[in-house]
This record gives structure tokens, C-alpha cells and sequence, in this order.
């Protein structure tokens, strides 16, 4: 594990940490779609880079673009529900930093065993071999939650429409 | 090389538990339901990069990647929906708390 490694995933800590305790919905959007950015950087260093840009055009833009669309179709808070909700806030979310913090010191102080062997190398082949050969089913899955997904979409926009 | 493929898993490891702490804290403490969705997102990326790091530790990238593709493609889909739900109970109920969710209350 190198430098630039640790610096990544102490910085993919600290934006998903921003991202459940910032007061903005907007803001804790921003802080996911950067999680999933350094997320990207991480699974190419990894050697993964077919994951690391679907991770890219899909968590980082798909998704925070979803986000976006529906923070935009809802109302913003009036500033007395705001000022209420931040005081709820920081009692509600002060633990989250202190639970972090003794989690990973019992998990530093834990002794795990140093030569754990790991599985054998089986034959390495192409991801695309692998997702088309290997992973029959999972396409056939994929294309079913999507059409299920898309089905249920329309479903809910119908109902609106007919009231 | 066995013991410092090890090392590097546990030490992606302790990094990713984290992550699954916030995540779970964003959902078991907040009453938004955004970022009840959002916090199932922080969940589903540590999982995510859990596979890629077990992918490189036992040097099968390829299956690694392929499981983290449907992965994506599963969480895409329950968010878009998810955030389809929530659009409809903000245009029922005109707020996004969960404890105003009370109409189906026996």
C-alpha cells in the first residue's frame, strides 16, 4: 500500500463523512459524486479501469444528475425549519465522527493474522470474455432489473398523470 | 507475497468499514428520505470497491470487474426508482420526512 494510496482512501473517507454531515442536500450530493470520483482514481490504480468508467459516467454522472433533478423538484426549507433542523443536526450526527473513531482504533488494535493465505490465481481472462462467457446469467439479470426498473417509472408517472 | 496481498486487503479493509459506517449512520439516524438514499449509495460504493480490492488481492480483476459492472447497474436502477417513490410521497405529503409518512398507519 503506497502514499498516494492511503492519501486516496483517507480522502474518500473524509468526503463521505462531508457527505452524511453536511446540512445541504445539494452539498451532500456533490460530496457523493466526489466519494465515487476518488473511488474511480482508486479501481484504476487497481487495475480495473472497465469498472473505474462505468463507476465514472454512471455513479459520478448518472447518479448525482438523478439526485440533482429531484433535490430541484422538491421545495426548500423555510428558514425556521432550518434553523430547527440544524440544532437537531448537529446532536443527531455528533456521534458519527466519535463511532468512526473508536471503531477504527479497535480495528488497528485487533491482531490479525499476518500470513493469512489467500485463494490460488486461477487463469486470468478478458473482462469481456468473463462478462459474456462466464456471466451468461448475470446479463439476462441485468436486463430483467432493467426493464423491471423502467417499467416501474412509468408505472409511477401514470398514476400522477390519470389524477 | 501471499502475507502482503493480506496486508493490502485489510488495509483497503479499514478504510472501506468506514465508509460503511457513514453510510449506515446516514440511514439509521436521519429522517430525510433523500439521504436515507443517499446513505444506501455510501453503502453500496464501499461494497463496490471491496470486490475490486478482493479482485486484485486474489489477481482475478476480471471477474471482479464484471460482478462490480452488475453491481451498477442494480444500483442505478434502485435509485432511479427509488428517487421516483420519493418524488410521489414529496407530491402526497409536500415534505420528505419520514415521520410525516403516517397514512398508512393501522
Amino acid at each position: 500500500m503506497t502514499l498516494i494510496d492511503i492519501i486516496l482512501l483517507t480522502a474518500m473517507v473524509v468526503a463521505a463523512s462531508w457527505t452524511v454531515m453536511t446540512r445541504s442536500l445539494l452539498k451532500s450530493t456533490i460530496g457523493l459524486a466526489f466519494t465515487s470520483a476518488i473511488i474511480t482514481i482508486i479501481m484504476f490504480r487497481l487495475k480495473s479501469p472497465l469498472a473505474a468508467v462505468f463507476e465514472l459516467s454512471v455513479c459520478t454522472g448518472l447518479i448525482t444528475a438523478v439526485f440533482v433533478s429531484t433535490i430541484s423538484l422538491t421545495k426548500p426549507l423555510t428558514h425556521k425549519e432550518i434553523i430547527k433542523l440544524s440544532k437537531d443536526r448537529v446532536k443527531r450526527f455528533w456521534y458519527m465522527p466519535v463511532i468512526m473513531l473508536t471503531v477504527g482504533a479497535a480495528l488497528i488494535s485487533l491482531k490479525l493474522p499476518g500470513d493469512f493465505k489467500m485463494p490460488l490465481k486461477l487463469a486470468e481472462g478478458d473482462v469481456r470474455s468473463v462478462l459474456w462467457n462466464s456471466r451468461q446469467l448475470d446479463i439476462f439479470g441485468q436486463i430483467v432489473v432493467l426493464l423491471a426498473g423502467v417499467f416501474g417509472i412509468v408505472l409511477l408517472f401514470k398514476e400522477r398523470n390519470k389524477r | 507475497m501471499m502475507g502482503a496481498n493480506w496486508q493490502l486487503f485489510t488495509g483497503f479493509a479499514f478504510f472501506v468499514i468506514m465508509v460503511l459506517i457513514a453510510g449506515l449512520y446516514c440511514i439509521l439516524v436521519t429522517r430525510n428520505l433523500m439521504r436515507v438514499i443517499i446513505g444506501l449509495e455510501l453503502l453500496t460504493k464501499a461494497v463496490t470497491l471491496l470486490i475490486i480490492v478482493a479482485g486484485y488481492v486474489t489477481g482475478q480483476t476480471a471477474l471482479a470487474q464484471s460482478l462490480v459492472i452488475t453491481l451498477i447497474i442494480i444500483e442505478v436502477v434502485v435509485i432511479a426508482v427509488a428517487a421516483g417513490v420519493i418524488l410521489s410521497i414529496y407530491r402526497h405529503n409536500e415534505s420528505l420526512a419520514a415521520s410525516n409518512l403516517t397514512s398508512l398507519k393501522g
